[in-house]
């Protein structure tokens, strides 16, 4: 029998994470894959980042994962949202290559020192009997001694695809599903419940008449998810958008009865964030049209992705409901769509390190925790793997709180509130989102992957330089004065903003909304050489500092209750004080902490202050029994 | 250390009184008090060692409020164990509560129930006996707020604070939807209707706020001053009212000399009243003192009820005093209304708006007194029912709300980009939802599912 320190389950998005930072961190790791060929698929849309999203890969990026620099490498076409709405809120997302993406991460699994890559399915978990798991077994009857197991297992549980009046069991992308793990898992006493997710059809490029769409290119200054790459990066595809109609809407409302999901076939709960068509259709009946996108699947394939049309109706519906849209009048399916259902926990099952609480060394990521999306899950994926290394090797446990990164505040969400249908992430669940931007991801959390031993010293150092830059230039910034002359005073009226009469910081005129540090550069003499992040950096530093300083009262304010840790092992139903809701809650979640408690639905300042009493006679208690010890 | 802010309250109990302590305990205590009280001399609350009491005046935006007795106690030899700083004021609703808010506009938050003492037993200064005690007093109060709570719930007014929430949710969801589908074609929200219901939001929860502050009126006594000239019938409105003997009445000018005070109710309102000394130029020394005490309880007090002598025609001293309150709550009571008219009472009316006609002597008028005092203190428009905001935490969440508010229309006029413009929204939503007990950002989360169509 084989054994190993980390064994991950699944080579999806999050296994990719999980296995190469437990790798990275020392431990002998296997990850097992149902296919070679499936490793890092992209079973939905060929794109990596995007609203929230993207903050992610830069924050995986930041820690030392490898979800930004393989997007890098095999991206095709790359955008910036949401420029005009404010540094918070801007977020990359690239149209990646999808077999060269595949390819890559294949690439670097294979060459990661400390890692085995194995074909296989695991269909049984070994446990100590005691609530402890010890090892997995494959389908072919080969067992693995594993100090711990972390499951990513996806869609892939008990999956079963709809298509109409057909349904049958199987994976995505024509891969076989897995059926046994369920039972193993439920044995050592984790409740599953059952999710639902969807997707449009990949239809032949050639079939579309593109003149009748409109375009959709790349950003000219293109900025990586990693902040290692470096170099010259180019888009090399365009996307493309149209629109459904009254026809279409009319088929779809003819056909209703047809899905499987309003025929009452699915059980699983489905995504709200990614309705199928006529999901929109239905619930958005006033609207008149519904748009799409044509996202290329890579640069070697007719494939593409058709963007919101996602369906789970029979295919001759499809066919109709696709060619009922202007400029698809002659389109061909190459990959039909479909809603797939399966296997996940509740994530409150779990704590904040991924562990299960109630089975020792076991971890879940990614779509089996109940989440939606390559990001959510590659997030998971990493925060799993590095508290898996952790306990291999009798280390502190890694958690990011709720202000250092959407990583934390993700994973909090999960285990602290739970989610009823698969969680996506999203700028709006983030209290700190002035403080967490993608373009300060590695301020926030390279330190703490240097500390891990996933960043390398020349990034440290590197990183290092780039944040005394950003300080210098506040600086300089704050206590350089300019003198108003006509030039100045003639840019500063164009830009739609008052003259100045006498001497004025730098700073005070780039906390204009209207000014940029790009617009005074040439009025300031000493105006040094910077990088565009740098400049960026300090700039909003400067703009938003009112802003940020708000949210960092706020943070402190949490982080005093974050750091007053609750015990793991108590009946909070002895604790005289605590309404019965509050009682119920705690004793489901668990909170590690008194700020983790506060956050909890059903649990009221007033619990919280019976909480903080009940910890401190607890202190005086204990204090007391050790004075009589010592007697 | 787990408390992180500093918390203020009131520690005496909100009633007419000799005098009221707002109490402040945390890290910025000191800091805070400063803000509020500026002392006369060169001791301050900052620099003085612990124990210390020194006199000042106590400021909040709209100017003095009161002067009064800092005292200051240095952690941990406080109750707390904590920097603690006692404010104390003289008593009174309207005094006390401004006190209070002065501080909690300068960034103390209002104390939860029990929680001084929360903080003495986890700094230690309690030994364990005591922590069951304080737990009951949470539970109980806890118990209470949660019973006013979800009888408010019934109430209008809670509908207005529900509906001022779901305005903002719905204006936050708006942007979060923009936000996080920036490629969905969503039904456009311009800045101009954005403002618009942020105003509305902010106009609404100004009202809340007023109402509230009368609604407090109602519940723990306006503190009212009767105030006139010498033996115009001042202590005889007071025994009239009080129903007893409080002040003795003579028909010797100047036989008032203390303040002399009741709690008196006069139709739906409480009146904490104090009869004074009879205003005028003497050179007696003990009615001079009284006649100073009579100037500043007047200048302290929320509402004037001002006794004029139907019998003789306005003099200097009545002019003088009208002056002095034009503009205030007040009422002015033309008292011996049975005998002989000498009065201006057309002049009397343009100047003061609310006059009475009383004869105190015959017990006539007071019907019409307690109306016009409804109407002096603003409240005949009142919704009796509108009085969810139940406590001074409470009350203060909803001002921390028009407080964000305001920031978000600020960010928006000030051409800040959205992102700014919705986190203060967000924290607007974020305090209205604790008056609720709501979790806030999933309120968005569904709100942006539910009304708009987004997705891949």
């Amino acid at each position: 029998m084989d054994s190993c320190d980390v064994a991950v389950i699944g080579a999806g998005h999050a296994g990719i994470e999980a296995a190469l930072a437990a790798a990275r961190l020392g431990c002998k790791t296997i990850i097992f894959t149902m296919s070679l060929d499936a490793i890092g698929n992209m079973p939905c849309n060929p794109s990596i980042g995007g609203t929230a999203k993207g903050h992610l890969v830069r924050e995986i990026d930041a820690l030392g994962g490898e979800m930004g620099k393989a997007a890098d490498a095999a991206f095709i076409q790359s955008r910036m949202l949401n420029l005009s709405r404010g540094p918070a809120v801007h977020s990359l997302r690239v149209q990646a290559d999808r077999w060269k993406y595949q390819l890559e991460m294949k690439h670097r699994l294979e060459h990661q020192d400390g890692l085995q890559v194995v074909q296989a399915e695991i269909v049984d978990l070994l446990d100590d009997g005691n609530g402890t798991v010890t090892g997995v077994v494959t389908h072919l009857g080969a067992r693995y001694d594993c100090k711990t197991v972390i499951i990513c297992s996806g869609t892939f549980l008990k999956g079963m695809i709809y298509v109409g009046e057909y349904a049958y069991s199987s994976g995505p992308d024509g891969l076989h599903s897995a059926d046994k793990l369920s039972a193993a898992i439920q044995r050592l006493g984790i409740p599953l419940r059952r999710f639902k997710t969807g997707t449009p059809a990949r239809a032949k490029k050639a079939s579309i008449d593109f003149s009748q769409l409109e375009e959709q290119t790349g950003d000219d200054e293109i900025i990586p998810f990693s902040f290692e790459t470096k170099g010259e990066l180019k888009n090399q595809v365009s996307c493309y958008m149209t629109y459904t109609n009254a026809n279409t809407h009319k088929i779809i409302m003819d056909n209703l009865h047809r899905s499987p999901l309003y025929g009452g076939a699915i059980e699983g709960v489905g995504p709200r964030y990614c309705p199928s068509i006529e999901d929109k259709v239905v619930r958005f009946s006033d609207k008149e049209r519904h748009q799409t996108f044509v996202e290329p699947m890579g640069l070697d394939t007719q494939e593409v992705y058709l963007q919101g049309l996602s369906s789970s109706l029979p295919l001759d519906v499809q066919l109709q409901i696709y060619r009922s849209i202007k400029g698809f009048e002659n389109i061909e399916i190459m990959r039909n769509a479909y809603a797939i259902e399966y296997d996940c926990i509740d994530p409150l099952d779990l704590l904040p390190t991924l562990e299960f609480m109630s089975v020792k060394n076991l971890y879940g990521a990614g779509q089996f925790n109940g989440t939606s999306g390559y990001e959510e899950a590659a997030a998971q994926g990493l925060i799993a793997g590095i508290n898996a290394a952790h306990r291999v090797q009798g280390k502190e446990p890694f958690v990011l709180d709720r202000a250092s990164s959407y990583i934390g505040t993700l994973i909090d969400d999960l285990v602290t509130k739970g989610c009823n249908d698969p969680y996506r992430m999203m700028t709006s669940r983030s209290e700190y989102r002035l403080l967490l931007r993608q373009d300060n991801a590695d301020k926030r959390l390279t330190p703490l992957g240097y500390k891990l031993g996933l960043i390398s010293q020349k990034r440290y150092d590197e990183f290092l330089e780039k944040q005394k830059q950003i300080e210098d230039e506040i600086h300089r910034l704050k206590t350089t004065s300019i003198r108003p002359s006509d030039e100045l005073n003639r840019m500063l009226e164009e830009k739609g903003t008052s003259a100045i009469t006498s001497g004025c910081r730098l700073a005070d005129l780039i906390r204009r909304p209207q000014l940029t540090w790009k617009d005074i550069a040439p009025f300031d003499e000493q105006s040094p050489q910077l990088s565009t992040e740098v400049i960026m950096e300090a700039e909003i530093e400067i703009k938003y500092a009112g802003y940020i300083d708000k949210q960092m009262a706020q943070v402190e304010q949490m982080r005093r209750l974050e750091s007053c840790a609750l015990p793991q092992d108590m009946d909070y139903g002895e604790i005289r004080g605590l309404c019965l809701e509050a009682i119920e809650k705690l004793n489901r979640v668990r909170p590690l902490n008194l700020g983790q408690a506060s956050r909890i639905s059903g649990v009221s300042p007033a619990d919280v202050s019976v909480l903080v009493i009940w910890l401190e006679q607890r202190r005086q208690m204990q204090a007391r029994q050790g004075e009589k010890n010592n007697d | 250390m787990i408390q992180g802010t500093t918390i203020a309250a009131v520690s005496t109990p909100l009633a007419a009184g000799g005098i009221g302590i707002v109490r402040l305990s945390g890290d910025k205590a000191k800091e805070i008090a400063s803000k509020v009280f500026a002392p006369v001399g060169e001791r301050t609350v900052q620099n003085v060692p612990g124990f210390s009491a020194i006199y000042g005046k106590m400021y909040d935006s709209d100017g003095l409020i009161d002067d009064g007795i800092a005292t200051v106690y240095n952690g941990p030899k406080s109750y707390t164990g904590e920097d603690v700083v006692e404010l104390s004021c003289h008593g009174g609703i309207y005094i006390v509560q401004r006190v209070l808010r002065a501080c909690l506009a300068n960034g103390a938050a209002a104390a939860a129930p029990g929680e001084f003492t929360k903080r003495a037993f986890v700094n230690g200064k309690l030994d364990l006996t005591s922590a069951e005690a304080v737990v009951d007093i949470i539970n109980s109060n806890n118990a209470q707020a949660l019973k006013a709570a979800l009888s408010a719930r019934e109430g209008h007014t809670f509908a207005k604070i529900d509906s001022i929430k779901r305005q903002l949710i719905s204006l936050s969801a708006n942007l979060a939807a923009w936000a996080d589908y920036p490629e969905e074609d969503l039904p456009e929200l311009d800045d101009g209707s954005l403002l618009e219901g942020l105003q509305d939001a902010e106009r609404t929860l100004t009202k809340l706020l007023n109402d509230y502050d009368k609604g407090s009126l109602y519940r723990s006594g306006v503190s009212t001053v009767i105030v006139g000239k010498p033996n115009v019938g001042k202590s005889t409105l007071m025994n009239l009212l009080s129903g007893r003997e409080k002040s003795i009445v003579t028909p010797i000018a100047g036989t008032t000399r203390d303040v002399v005070e009741d709690t008196v109710s006069l139709g739906n309102i409480v009146l904490n009243l104090a009869d004074t000394a009879g205003l005028r130029e003497t050179a007696d020394v003990v009615e001079q003192a009284g006649v100073q005490l009579a100037r500043r309880r007047m200048e302290d007090s929320y509402l004037v009820i001002a006794v004029f002598d139907s019998s003789s025609p306005l003099d200097d001293e009545d002019m003088e005093l009208i002056n002095s309150i034009k503009g205030r709550p007040c009422v002015a009571v033309i008292n011996k209304s049975d005998l002989e008219r000498k009065l201006d009472t057309a002049y009397l009316k343009e100047q003061l708006q609310f006059v009475a006609e009383v004869s105190a002597a015959n017990k006539e008028g007071v019907e019409e007194l307690s109306h016009l005092v409804e109407q002096a203190l603003g409240l005949n428009d009142l919704d009796l029912s509108a009085d969810v905001v139940v406590n001074e935490r409470q009350r203060n969440q909803a001002a921390l709300a028009k407080t964000a508010v305001e920031e978000a229309i600020s960010a928006l006029n000030g051409m800040m980009t959205l992102d700014a413009v919705n986190v203060c929204i967000d924290d607007a939503v974020a305090h209205l939802c604790e008056l609720t007990g709501e979790n806030a950002s999933a309120a968005v989360v569904e709100q942006v599912f539910s009304r708009f169509c987004v997705g891949k």
